[in-house]
């Protein structure tokens, strides 16, 4: 049995709470909700923290997913089980339930939360990816209650590291919807529950037959999950084609950052960029037309 | 998705249960179904203590000074131990199970990344483990040695300096078969292949760890030790020898054991410490490794560099076979194989096939990476042996244009043959090798799935179909020939009949999740005919059970199992002289239905087992020179292994677009001689299929150049879930074995043996439309992208 080097817990009982606690504690403090990425750093003490906060007392208020005309809100207590099983946000974005049964397996998803994901900050991680996809809006709240509002690409300042600071928390995140919306996701894994090797989300929005945009968002393949403008510039205005998919993986796999590692070497790690580029926007194409 | 196909003799309820072979419900599985297994770290005694180990964070390093003084500040530590304070005890160093030497704690340096260098024993295992964050150690970095092909390199750092005049890293050379005739038959050979390949490092990783409760008594001077071993009585010997405890003054006692495969035959440096932990402080001390420690420090497996070479006739008739070995035995040689079989059973390398001649030749050698070699259900290395000659026989199908399944029938060895002498010596019992390769044909509908592969060709699908047909040599001995450090490989049983006819069996084996508990009773029910479910079987426990060299490389039914069968044949011979007594009729004159004896020609006049025993333990008369009582002993020595075989038929696709592979259909045919519980055959085959599937497709134990361990936890080494394997489809032909007193051979690692070849043999076939003739373990997708390429590279 691996053991962590000794803490102090405490429960929050709102938002407000948890938030008093991480002004005062400062950054020898860590909120827990899931814990499935933190709890293995702190047992092999790759992470040691003075205090955990637990969170999960607080699903009431941050456990929800509302969709509305413009934008769909889901809370960042949210869980990975809620996320899959979601008939509206599947019916708004696909590119989630594509994402949720990916992820680890059903132990971690019923516990994991949207908002442990981003936090955690993991090159790797699933939904950033699907987040940084769909041009997701982070809010943070901070002490008496100030709320700022950051991009994914805010968001994340680097692997591990997130734009909230010291008595902050990410409360909610925010995905803009317009119509004619499409959006898959597919991750190459070396076995079922292991982190991508790499994988890709997709979304495009069509009028007629032309894309009016598309953005494509890459994990493991660069120090943060990454969006690629240049892919977005390139088929803005375009008509879907396979050629149009295959310049969009060209794009992909020279704009990618990846590094070889026990999961593939950075050839292979390009190749796939282009190659599940191409696959999840066609399929976003096709769930757009459809 | 695994799953149990319904049979017809699918028994579903108790009520159905054999008296002897049969499908039959483990009877050990209530109480783990119920979380009522009672493993190493469910034993908690009054006062017991906790123990730490701290581990060298470098490959190789000289100890300039360990400071504990901070650690022994710490709250809660009642001692802390280094390899300087065990070297006055001169316990510093033990004996390997192949006689060499390993530190138990390191006193001059550490030799791989996360060997013992000392150990903490604290109140908690939080406070002992605080407490190894306070040691100072300061370590004066050395160049370490982690390619085993510069191992011998003039400039190579010398890794053990510990043995006197060691001036290299060379640890032996072996040689087996004739170099000479193999020589001349590759000269005149029309066709020869040659191929390189890896069997990477791999880790058993069994669900449980290792770790002891050690609990030295300073009053009686008797030391109870509860350890994860799959050998009790075999370490109960090495501890006297080490320890210096006199050896009845020592109890080793294994009690559920999670998962061993060969993890837990060796002596850890954890276990001594726990020992002697316990006699500095004179309480009870437990260890438990975590996971991390498991992966880093344990029995590996595998780890052996190879070129095959294969001669055969233009027509495919196969003539030599010959290999050559480097072998990556890390910083000792912990070895767990008999003494004289330095390669462990390599020496099977000439498969099923019957040739004019083999030969192979093998160097050792020592590197900074942790000790081990045979482990993860290996047969003693019949893994890599079996690996070597599927695969080479596959690339000399591909050379010839033949199919793989036609150039191994062509040149199997015939049933007439057996008992059949190989090249290199070993004698197969028994086989009949064509209707098992026949029957995985049929159920795999081989011709069809070559079409279908053809069809799929022509479409740009990437499809492969793989063969392998494995023979094994399991249960060793002849104790004439097989020991572990001068014990011979044989095993004791015990079977006491109580007064109601209720029964004891006592093993010498220890079970780890093989079923022991079902199988020997089922073995015992069949010889006497009392009910499986009224024979208890005793295993573990080194002062209640006789003497034996254990549970690893399919012995315990070859051996044990054998011993089971002939103790109750003595206890029924005992029981028949007691009966003639009953009936008052002479012994000729009983005749033996499965539970009870009758007078022959007169069924209605007979006496049950449960009669006999009441009789035999009651009031009256026995006959003339009968003791009372109704129970036997006996140690048998095998007269030769067993020769268990198969044919397994693997089933692949491959996206061409992420090089991932999917194994689609398995089908395995094994021939383990008479089936005792067919349930429990095929859940072994399906666990050792499935182990297959982890070392051909994810698993392995990578370095970095600087010695780092690159698969310390489970998310960096992969082993495979229910959703990497297939709906197994499982068969048999029975064959027994002649010299087994009931017809039994080994099955436990067949299927670990057999699949690794037929995965990899299909994701070469797969490929052959980009020109691959072979791809080294593991083909992760980035692997198998790159032999797409044309730039398969070995894994290390």
């Amino acid at each position: 049995m691996q053991v962590p080097a000794p803490f102090e817990y405490e429960r929050a009982t709102s938002v407000d709470h948890a938030i008093g606690l991480l002004e005062r504690l400062g950054s020898t403090a860590r909120l827990i909700a899931g814990g499935h990425s933190l709890l293995p750093m702190m047992k092999l003490r790759l992470a040691n923290f003075d205090y955990l906060i637990d969170i999960n007392d607080l699903h009431g208020e941050l456990g929800y997913i509302e969709t509305g005309p413009d934008e769909v809100r889901i809370g960042a207590l949210t869980r990975h089980r809620e996320l899959l099983e979601s008939t509206q946000l599947a019916a708004a974005f696909p590119i989630f339930a594509d994402a949720e049964r990916v992820i680890a397996d059903p132990v971690v998803r019923n516990r994991g939360t949207l908002g442990g994901s981003l936090c955690q900050a993991d090159p790797s991680e699933d939904l950033s990816a699907v987040c940084t996809t769909l041009d997701a809006r982070c809010v943070i709240r901070g002490p008496g209650g100030a709320e700022r509002v950051v991009s994914m690409e805010e968001f994340h300042v680097g692997p591990y590291e997130t734009a909230v600071a010291d008595g902050e928390m990410l409360i909610e995140v925010r995905l803009p919807v317009r119509p004619g919306c499409g959006s898959a996701y597919e991750k190459v894994e070396r076995r079922a529950g292991d982190w991508a090797v790499v994988s890709a989300g997709a979304a495009v929005w069509l009028d007629g037959g032309t894309i009016v945009d598309a953005r494509v968002g890459l994990a493991a393949v660069g120090p943060n999950t990454t969006g690629i403008p240049e892919i977005s510039a390139a088929l803005r205005g375009r008509e879907p084609s396979e050629s149009l998919f295959e310049q969009a993986g060209a794009i992909a796999a020279a704009s990618c950052d990846p590094v070889t590692d026990q999961r593939g070497s950075v050839d292979y790690k390009r190749h796939l960029a282009a190659e599940l580029t191409r696959r999840t926007l066609r399929r976003a194409v096709e769930r757009a037309r459809s | 998705m695994t799953t149990v196909h319904e049979r017809a003799d699918t028994f579903h309820d108790n009520d159905q249960k054999p008296v002897g072979y049969g499908r039959m419900l483990r009877k050990e599985d209530p109480r783990f179904l119920r979380g009522r297994g009672r493993y190493v770290d469910d034993v908690q005694l009054p006062g017991m203590l906790h123990l730490a180990i701290l581990r060298a964070p470098v490959a190789h390093a000289r100890i300039v000074s360990i400071d504990t003084s901070a650690a022994e500040a710490s709250p809660g530590v009642r001692a802390v131990v280094t390899g300087a304070m065990l070297a006055q005890q001169g316990l510093a160093w033990m004996p390997t199970l192949s006689n060499d030497v390993q530190a138990v704690l390191a006193t001059d340096k550490v030799r791989f990344q996360g060997q013992e260098v000392a150990f903490v024993v604290a109140d908690d295992r939080y406070a002992a483990r605080d407490a190894l964050e306070l040691i100072d150690v300061e370590y004066d970095a050395l160049d370490p040695v982690i390619d085993a092909r510069r191992a011998l390199a003039p400039d190579a750092p010398l890794i053990r300096d510990d043995l006197e005049g060691k001036t290299n890293n060379h640890c032996f050379d072996w040689e087996t078969g004739d170099e000479a005739a193999t020589e001349a038959v590759f000269a005149r050979a029309d066709v020869v292949v040659s191929q390189d390949l890896v069997y990477p490092r791999v880790h058993p990783a069994p669900m449980e760890t290792c770790g002891a409760v050690a609990d030295f008594d300073a009053v009686d001077g008797k030391l109870r030790l509860w350890s994860t071993t799959q050998a009790p009585h075999a370490h109960r010997t090495l501890y006297a020898i080490v320890a210096g405890i006199p050896e009845h003054k020592i109890q080793v006692i294994a009690p559920d054991i999670g998962g061993g495969f060969g993890n837990k035959v060796p002596i850890y440096p954890g276990y001594v410490c726990a020992i002697v932990a316990s006699i500095v402080t004179g309480k009870p001390v437990k260890w438990m490794e975590d996971r991390s420690e498991n992966l880093i420090s344990t029995g590996f497996a595998r780890d052996y560099i190879m070129r095959g070479e294969i001669a055969a006739t233009r027509d495919g008739r196969i003539l030599g076979i010959r290999t050559n070995v480097l072998a990556d035995h890390g910083a000792f040689n912990g070895t767990a194989a008999p003494v004289k079989y330095p390669a462990g059973f390599f020496g099977v390398f000439t498969g099923s096939y019957d040739i004019e001649a083999a030969y192979c030749r093998m160097t050792a050698v020592y590197t900074n990476k942790a000790p081990g070699g045979v482990a993860y259900a290996c047969s003693f290395r019949i893994t890599e042996a079996v690996y070597l000659v599927e695969r080479i026989v596959d690339c000399l199908a591909d050379e010839l244009g033949m199919d793989p399944a036609e150039l191994r029938l062509k040149n199997f060895i015939q049933p007439e043959q057996f008992p059949y002498t190989t090249k290199t010596g070993w004698v197969y019992d028994s086989g009949n090798y064509e209707p098992t390769m026949r029957l995985a044909m049929d159920m795999a509908g081989y011709a069809e799935l070559r079409r279908e592969q053809e069809e799929k060709r022509a479409r740009g699908e990437l499809m492969g179909i793989g063969i392998a047909f494995f023979t094994e040599a399991v249960g060793a001995g002849p104790r004439k020939n097989m020991d572990i450090l001068g014990l011979g490989m044989a095993d004791g049983c015990e079977l006491r009949v109580h007064p109601t006819g209720k029964a004891v069996v006592r093993l010498s084996v220890q079970s780890q999740g093989q079923g022991h508990e079902t199988t020997f009773a089922q073995i015992v029910a069949e010889e006497i005919g009392i009910p499986p479910a009224d024979i208890e079987v005793l295993h573990g426990d080194t002062d209640n059970t006789p003497f034996g060299l254990g549970t690893y490389g399919s012995r315990s039914t070859p051996v044990s199992g054998a011993a089971a069968a002939l103790v109750a044949r003595k206890v029924r011979d005992k029981a028949r002289i007691i009966a003639s007594g009953m009936l008052e009729v002479s012994v000729a004159d009983l005749e033996w239905e499965k539970g009870a004896f009758h007078v022959k020609g007169d069924p209605g006049t007979s006496v049950t087992i449960q009669d006999i025993a009441m009789r035999a333990h009651g009031a009256g008369d026995l006959p003339e020179g009968i003791e009372g009582g109704l129970e036997a002993q006996i140690c048998y020595n095998p007269s030769n292994l067993t020769y268990p075989h198969g044919a397994y038929i693997c089933v692949v696709d491959i996206d061409p677009g992420t090089a991932q592979v999917k194994v689609r259909r398995f089908i395995a045919v094994d021939d383990c001689g008479t089936r005792i519980n067919p349930m429990i055959i095929e859940g072994q085959v399906h666990g050792g299929l499935t182990d297959g599937v982890g070392m051909a497709l994810m698993e392995m134990i990578a370095f970095d150049e600087d010695g780092n361990c690159l698969g310390a936890s489970l998310m960096d080494y992969l082993i495979p879930t229910s959703l990497e394997v297939p709906d197994w489809e499982t068969g048999f032909t029975v064959t027994p074995s002649p010299h087994h007193p009931i017809g039994a051979k080994g099955v436990g690692e067949s299927a670990t043996v057999g699949s690794p070849p037929a995965i990899v043999n299909a994701v070469v076939d797969a490929l052959k439309p980009f020109g691959v003739r072979h791809a080294d373990m593991p083909l992760t997708p980035s692997r198998v992208w790159d032999a797409m390429r044309g730039q398969a590279r070995p894994p290390i």
